[in-house]
């Protein structure tokens, strides 16, 4: 292990983890919205908004998937000393981090009918993250919003399978937008 | 403040509801079980609104929490006092002043804006529990969408009542999918659930968690030849003469002498600021003069 394993994580961890959740939590209550989050450094090709999000949610409860982009040593590395989170099969899953294209999307736990809780949170690193694109509606909308994300009908089919599904935290260095499986696509 | 964690729970914790209140707003009105933790206050105090509350909040916020819509009640001060204590955050009684509100069985009259966050202390999660005893059953239940059973309790009502006779606690269907307990809110507040507010419910006895995004369809069931209507007591406010709020019947002497005032002390006393005066405001005044 390197030594910057140890270093990007957050400096007062009760706090910036209050206000990084306060981020996140809007943008999942309020999809298409846009929060800009701060308290991460951790290492290439992890962004700043993604280790936020792993810092604020993931611990020794939580089985983490890296996709090819991001499985590298010096990202599994910073993971495990800062959150201590296991590396597991996408199967086995709670939260996934990667590109779009590199994970595997079908292989995720979408939860059971009974516990669609327990579905996998996938936080996905996209090149740009605007408010231009796909046209987004359902709860926590008003009227409609828009989003550039990628790929609308793996979105739109993630969507018919409400209530179990994916839900998505999409990141762009250090902004961050939610889609819950309640969002209805186009 | 030093002695505490920010916020009293320990990080793991607090991640642990974090995830379970981001699930809730992912599947609105389903109840998402989470490990709840003891709390320094008795089950029943408002456990599970307390532990949401110490997730969502952050230093910055400003915190306001009533109970049956008073800031002043046991419930309300000990908990604004506990947050006070363990996060340093600002309090406040103003509902416009307020970034997270708790809430015991109240709505603030007051439409919440989208900064503001509202948290339910929840006493029975499960809207099929007095009709279902078991976990299994319910949990069933809701995953086939198995909702006769509770549209039989209410025709029940209309049987023997001639009306539906549910006056509190009464069950909604949030975006056309999850029958959801809205906490014990009297009917009136029903059509308050679709807000522009996030809202949050927490469970600490029976550890569920569960949530209403923003602008989500919120509908009280009924029937179409008995439509769903929020009833008050059919008085203004004693006080504030307030005609569109929910009112308290205050028994005031042994004569049988009563007055009804707002259950929003907040909102009946900003009305009573700006000049409003209920019928019997004037003799009341006197009283204290």
């Amino acid at each position: 292990m390197r030594a910057d394993a140890l270093a990007g994580g957050f400096i007062d961890p009760p706090i910036d983890a209050s206000r990084a959740f306060r981020g996140i939590m809007t943008a999942m209550a309020r999809p298409g919205t846009i929060s800009t989050v701060t308290g991460a450094l951790p290492p290439t090709p992890l962004g700043v908004a993604a280790g936020v999000a792993v810092l604020t949610l993931c611990d020794p409860d939580t089985p983490i998937f890296l996709g090819s982009s991001h499985d590298t040593q010096d990202v599994r590395d910073w993971i495990t000393f800062q959150t201590g989170a296991p590396f597991v099969s996408p199967a086995q899953a709670v939260f996934a981090i990667g590109m779009w294209g590199d994970l595997p999307l079908d292989e995720f736990s979408l939860g059971t009918s009974e516990y669609p809780d327990r579905s996998a949170t996938l936080i996905i690193e996209l090149p740009e993250l605007r408010n231009t694109g796909l046209t987004l509606k359902g709860p926590g909308i008003l009227g409609a919003a828009k989003l550039s994300l990628p790929d609308a009908q793996t979105l739109h089919r993630n969507h018919g399978l409400y209530p179990r599904g994916l839900d998505f935290l999409f990141t762009c260095a250090d902004r961050l937008a939610a889609l819950p499986r309640t969002t209805r696509i186009g | 403040m030093t002695d505490y964690n920010f916020a009293y729970l320990d990080e793991q914790t607090k991640r642990m509801i974090r995830r379970a209140i981001l699930k809730g707003l992912a599947i609105p009105g389903y109840q998402v079980p989470f490990a709840s933790r003891e709390m320094p206050m008795p089950y029943g105090w408002g456990t599970g609104g307390v532990q949401v509350s110490a997730a969502v909040l952050t230093p910055e916020d400003r915190f306001k929490v009533i109970d049956q819509g008073a800031d002043d009640t046991t419930n309300a001060v000990s908990i604004r006092r506990f947050f006070e204590k363990t996060a340093g955050v600002a309090v406040t009684e103003a509902t416009a002043e307020a970034s997270v509100i708790q809430t015991r069985h109240r709505i603030p009259e007051l439409p919440l804006r989208e900064d503001q966050i509202l948290v339910y202390q929840v006493p029975i999660p499960e809207p099929l529990r007095f009709l279902e005893p078991s976990e299994v059953e319910t949990r069933k239940m809701h995953s086939l969408e198995e909702y006769g059973l509770m549209h039989v309790k209410l025709y029940e009502d209309i049987s023997q009542h001639g009306t539906i006779a549910t006056a509190y606690a009464y069950p909604v269907k949030v975006e056309g999918r999850y029958v959801m307990d809205p906490s014990p809110i009297p009917k009136f507040d029903n059509p308050k659930l679709e807000m522009a507010g996030v809202q949050l419910f927490g469970a600490g006895r029976e550890q569920r968690i569960y949530a209403v995004p923003p602008y989500t369809q919120v509908v009280s069931l009924d029937f179409d030849d008995y439509p769903f209507a929020p009833t008050k007591a059919d008085h203004a406010c004693d006080l504030c003469g307030a005609t569109d709020s929910y009112l308290d019947e205050l028994i005031m002497d042994d004569a049988g002498g009563r007055m009804f005032m707002c259950s929003d002390t907040d909102y009946c006393g900003t009305r009573r600021v700006a000049g409003h005066v209920g019928a019997q405001a004037a003799a009341l005044a006197e009283d204290a003069a």
